[in-house]
């Protein structure tokens, strides 16, 4: 019966070593503390148990250095965690420059998994060993949470937002995947498996699915069929901004604010256009709330993205068109 | 000791002598107005997040609120605060004719503020400006309007009620002012009847101009 | 040998309107004693049943909605009906004026009414759970509670902001108490450390609670009337129902374990016969958490979208609230440094809180580290580590304190042999209920799942298995309390020879709780040095 039964988890992201030193260090110092307390208690009631019914205690004065050492000592000791803490966390919550990018959407009680090239997987996600992968994600109805225990890497799935977690893995297999954010009634079903797999089996396993095409060539038809292309132009002679080389740079609202578009600003740009206008345009835009869909929208915002890289534009790039930091794939 | 207050009628046998059990209950008001401000500051902390997030919408919203209705209403929650203001030193200075004066006319006043409020809470139904599937507003910022609509409702709402209670309050003084249980010695109760009173303009006094007055001058 | 008083609080007054109107702290504290008891054994009655449906991977006994209404209905009435209002109303309502050398509260009906509110509230949660349950877990986060859930969240959130007034009133009623009402010398800092802790409770409570009741009303609002506040799709956060929710929540965590510790230094002192080691380090310590605790609630919503910077804070901030639990906990080590320590059962829940707060302590560290917490947050981990505070902290206490005070209340002795028994087997199954539950955190099994791979099914079982010891724990001192108001040994006025205002008046006390107002002349826990007790 034991011998299935793990008492530690299986490791197998870069960040996971990490974690697991920071764990060993606090099982340290508990111990340390834990023993100490347990050890004290347990010999003083034994030795100055009560021997006489009449006895009473003797009463030890001062102790103020005592005070002071025992409310010093553990605030240093809280510092070193907190600070261990904060720079896994740090390292966390920064994805590296170069990331491959899956979408997933949660939904009451499964996760939808898109990959760039199209493929969509449920419950299960397939990410190549040794390579930054980022998830960006949200969910269609309530509160849910990625959760990858072997990675040591959660977050919550907000509706109406989108939020993200990287990780690289370090080993080939399967993996647990959780939801865990309380969802409501199939909760404890809302679980896949992640698949790690060599690059080359990976690369194998994409040629697979994709029956659509590329989820930006998926997004670009959208585009033409909801008609954002007559005001979106590729030109600047649109009533609505020029989106070719946008993704990832700055742009200045209404009022002078400077936004960067990222994943979340092309969402609420899409959803509710008026709340956030580039200078310079009138807010005629209609609002997409309600009219597209969650995987639809992440089609769009992919296709956008798509347009930042010069070689796979539509139309030829104005040569001051800045490109992407990244090296070309 | 000379404290002939020791047999009042009004003293709880709890307590040593009413000094103390005038102490005990004007403090105890206090700590209840502390418990208001933070019932008051959870819906005042929403307000200020999503006047942030979505201020345009705040001011559009906030420009379909009646400011002359509002303004009357707060002239007439002033003036009743000082009828109560003068209701306490009516009850310090033992005279049980003023304290039932000021008591009617502050309870009048009080209701004169729900009444008004309540044409304005009309209106708001009539204009389809309730939040819900109903609503009707300007198609550019529907969506946020409900956010400040909602919180206009909630916060106007629990205003209103505390007002219906200290009206409560009030007729129950009035019922023992008209049976001569204060007196210079004893008036405690009318004391801490003004303080809620006073807590419950206060509010409205922060409500008003977040509410009604803020963005106003520009339009954008 | 002693004798049982003629006239005490007990017998002043027959028949059900002597207590259901009556005005006394005393009595009143018996009649939330019995809500109290009332509730935990619903509270308790449900995680045996969810314990019994985890020992499979699959959960055969129960569907999902039932497992998922069984947590729910755990946390809000363990957590608002039982672990917040236990000692308290129960212990604190017996004791603040007898430990001040008072006659009652300063407002007896308010104090009444309360017990009534508490017992409204009651209701309608109950009645939300014969009528269907909620599930939408004790948090009630939005959208899934304002929009998606169809159970009984309305009456279930009404029973919530009912309780949550009486919190409030009986708050307000020992701060006006504490500060107004002591007897004739008895200054701050000659109060019992339970006083302390029961003041900063209290200030806790009138400033965190209301902050519930209006997230509770929004949530309301925006169920029944369809307003928006945190529905994403006009605009609303969802995650701003987080900041209000905790904002009251993580100082209920204090509002809950703040009072146990004032037992404990009681205890602590009483069997050691001695005072306690850095008294107004104790004393202040009660106040750094009540200030503190309303700092840290982000630590909630390090996964939830909350921004790095803001989670640095929160983890910062909530390493320091740690430390004066740190220092409660190395002041009753050193109190019990040549001290005449009885092993009496009161001393024994004593040592056991020591022993099991300080793990819960601890282990909050991991959490607190938010690079840890990524992993950890929303696992068996998080549920081992609060249990270990609420049931290893608060109702170690509570038992603790009823144990030490139960002569007092009833002027009867428990058996001690099955005292004793009983909180050892307390104490065992404690341990193997939730300690297995670390491991299977860091493992990584989510909290609130009904069905769970199966490779977590040995640990899951150690821990239902710990449970059932646990249930027989804590029915043993029912049975034994209620033989002992008829068969228990007459206690005397001071059973276990402690000091304290409490013990100089008779058990049970008179209504009136003093034949003449005492006059405090020294600290508390002033025992006489051995010298001076032999030349005596």
């Amino acid at each position: 019966m034991w011998s299935g039964t793990p008492l530690f988890p299986q490791g197998a992201s870069t960040i996971a070593g990490r974690v697991d030193a920071l764990y060993f260090f606090l099982l340290a110092v508990s111990g340390f503390f834990g023993l100490l307390i347990a050890g004290l208690v347990v010999f003083f009631a034994i030795k100055y148990r009560r021997r006489h019914p009449n006895a009473v205690g003797t009463e030890v004065s001062g102790g103020l250095a005592l005070e002071i050492g025992w409310t010093v000592l553990p605030f240093l000791i809280s510092l070193i965690i907190f600070f261990w803490g904060a720079n896994i966390y740090f390292a966390m919550s920064r994805p590296p420059d170069e990331t491959l990018n899956i979408y997933a959407v949660g939904k009451q009680w499964m996760w939808n998994i898109q990959h760039t090239d199209g493929t969509r997987e449920i419950n299960e996600l397939h990410v190549p060993v040794g390579r930054a992968v980022r998830m960006i994600m949200t969910s269609e109805d309530v509160l849910h949470d990625f959760s990858i225990p072997a990675f040591r890497v959660k977050a919550d799935v907000i509706p109406g937002r989108y939020t993200q977690i990287w990780f690289e893995a370090t080993k080939p297999g399967r993996y647990h995947l959780f939801c865990a954010e309380y969802c409501g009634t199939r909760h404890s079903g809302m679980t896949g498996q992640v698949v790690v797999m060599k690059a080359a089996d990976y690369q194998t396993w994409l040629s697979g699915g994709a029956p659509e095409g590329s989820l930006a060539s998926v997004g670009g038809k959208l585009f033409g069929d909801l008609a954002c292309n007559t005001c979106h132009r590729p030109d600047s002679r649109g009533r609505g901004p020029v989106l070719a080389g946008l993704f990832g740079h700055t742009v200045q609202l209404q009022g002078g604010d400077i936004v960067t578009v990222d994943e979340q600003y092309l969402r609420e740009s899409i959803l509710q256009p008026s709340a956030k206008i580039t200078a310079g345009y009138q807010p005629v835009m209609p609002a997409f709330q309600g009219i597209v869909s969650e995987e639809q929208l992440l089609a769009l915002i992919e296709y956008v993205k798509s347009l930042s890289t010069p070689q796979q534009q539509t139309m030829p790039a104005r040569p001051d068109t800045p490109t992407s930091g990244g090296p070309a794939r | 000791m000379r404290d002939d207050t020791l047999h009042h009628p009004a003293l709880a046998h709890h307590f040593d002598n009413l000094e103390q059990q005038a102490e005990a209950a004007s403090l105890g008001m206090w700590v209840f107005l502390l418990t208001e401000i933070l019932f008051f500051g959870g819906a005042f902390l929403v307000y200020t997040v999503y006047r942030h997030m979505y201020h345009d919408a705040f001011v559009v919203a906030s420009h379909e609120l009646d400011v002359t209705l509002g303004t009357i209403n707060t002239a007439v929650l002033i003036g009743s605060s000082l009828t109560m203001a003068l209701a306490v030193h009516a009850a310090q200075t033992g005279s049980k004719r003023l304290i039932q004066l000021f008591l009617i006319v502050t309870i009048v006043l009080g209701c004169v503020f729900l009444g008004i409020k309540s044409v304005e809470y009309a209106h708001k139904f009539r204009e389809h400006h309730v939040p819900g599937p109903y609503f009707q507003f300007d198609v550019k910022y529907v969506r946020e309007a409900q956010i400040f609509f909602s919180l206009y409702f909630v916060m106007t709402g629990l205003h209103a009620l505390h007002m219906i209670v200290g009206i409560g309050v009030m007729l129950v003084m009035l019922w023992h002012a008209s049976r001569d249980r204060f007196s210079p010695e004893y008036y405690v109760p009318i004391e801490v009847t003004g303080l809620y009173w006073h807590f419950v303009d206060i509010v409205w006094i922060f409500l008003f101009p977040l509410l009604y007055l803020i963005g106003r001058h520009g339009v954008p | 040998m002693e004798v049982f008083p003629t006239h005490h609080y007990l017998n002043d007054g027959y028949g059900i309107r002597s207590w259901l109107l009556t005005r006394d702290h005393k009595r009143i504290a018996l009649l939330y004693l019995a809500a109290i008891t009332f509730f935990f054994f619903i509270g308790g009655s449900f995680a045996v049943l969810m314990r019994i449906d985890l020992a499979t991977p699959a959960g055969d006994l129960v569907s999902d909605d039932t497992y998922n209404e069984l947590f729910t209905m755990h946390g809000i009435v363990m957590v608002f009906f039982f672990l917040i209002p236990a000692i308290p109303a129960v212990l604190g309502n017996f004791l603040v004026p007898l430990m001040i050398g008072a006659k009652d509260l300063a407002f007896p009906k308010l104090n009444l009414l309360s017990w009534y509110i508490y017992i409204l509230g009651g209701l309608f949660t109950l009645h939300a759970l014969v009528t269907g349950g909620v599930d939408t877990g004790w948090t009630m986060y939005a959208p899934l509670s304002t929009e998606f859930s169809t159970t009984r969240v309305i009456p279930a959130a009404l029973g919530i902001f009912i309780t949550g007034f009486s919190s409030i009133l009986t708050a307000l009623n020992f701060i006006v108490t504490i500060h107004r009402m002591r007897a004739p010398g008895l200054s701050w800092f000659r109060l019992p450390l339970f006083l302390w802790s029961t003041y900063a409770t209290s200030v806790i409570t009138v400033l965190g609670t209301p902050v519930i009741a209006v997230t509770m009303l929004l949530v309301g609002a925006e169920r029944v009337f369809h307003f928006g506040f945190f529905d994403p799709k006009i605009g609303g956060d969802p995650v701003l129902f987080q900041h209000l929710f905790w904002f009251y929540s993580h100082p209920a965590v204090y509002i809950m374990v703040l009072p146990a510790m004032g037992v404990i230094s009681e205890l602590v002192a009483a069997f050691c016969r001695k005072p306690v080691f850095g008294y107004s380090f104790v004393a202040f310590a009660s106040l750094a958490i009540a200030i503190l605790g309303f700092l840290v609630w982000g630590h909630h919503l390090f996964v939830a979208g909350q921004s790095v910077y803001a989670s640095l804070i929160f983890s910062m901030l909530s390493f320091l609230v740690a430390i004066p639990s740190a220092v409660k906990v190395f002041n009753w080590t050193a109190t019990m440094y040549k001290g005449a320590i009885s092993w009496q059962t009161p001393m024994l829940y004593a040592i056991g809180f020591i022993g099991l707060f300080t793990i819960g302590g601890l282990t909050g560290l991991f959490l607190a580290a938010i690079g840890m917490d990524v992993h950890l947050t929303d696992t068996y981990f998080v549920i081992a580590h609060f249990h270990y505070i609420m049931v290893g902290g608060t109702i170690m206490g509570y038992l603790g304190g009823l144990h030490y005070w139960w002569p007092k209340i009833s002027g009867r002795l428990y058996p001690e042999g099955l005292a004793r028994l009983a909180a050892g087997i307390i104490f065992v199954g404690f341990n193997l209920t939730f300690f297995p539950q670390f491991i299977l955190g860091y493992l990584g099994m989510p909290r609130r799942y009904h069905a769970y791979p199966p490779e977590f099914q040995v640990l899951n079982v150690l821990s239902s298995a710990g449970a059932s010891i646990l249930g027989i724990g804590y029915l043993l001192p029912m049975a034994y309390f209620a033989w002992s108001l008829r068969y228990g040994k007459v206690a005397g006025s001071n059973p276990f020879g402690a000091t304290g205002l409490e013990w100089t008046t008779t058990s049970p006390p008179p209504t009136e709780n003093f034949a003449v107002t005492p006059i405090v002349t020294s600290g508390p826990y002033e025992y006489p040095s051995p010298v001076e007790k032999h030349v005596a």
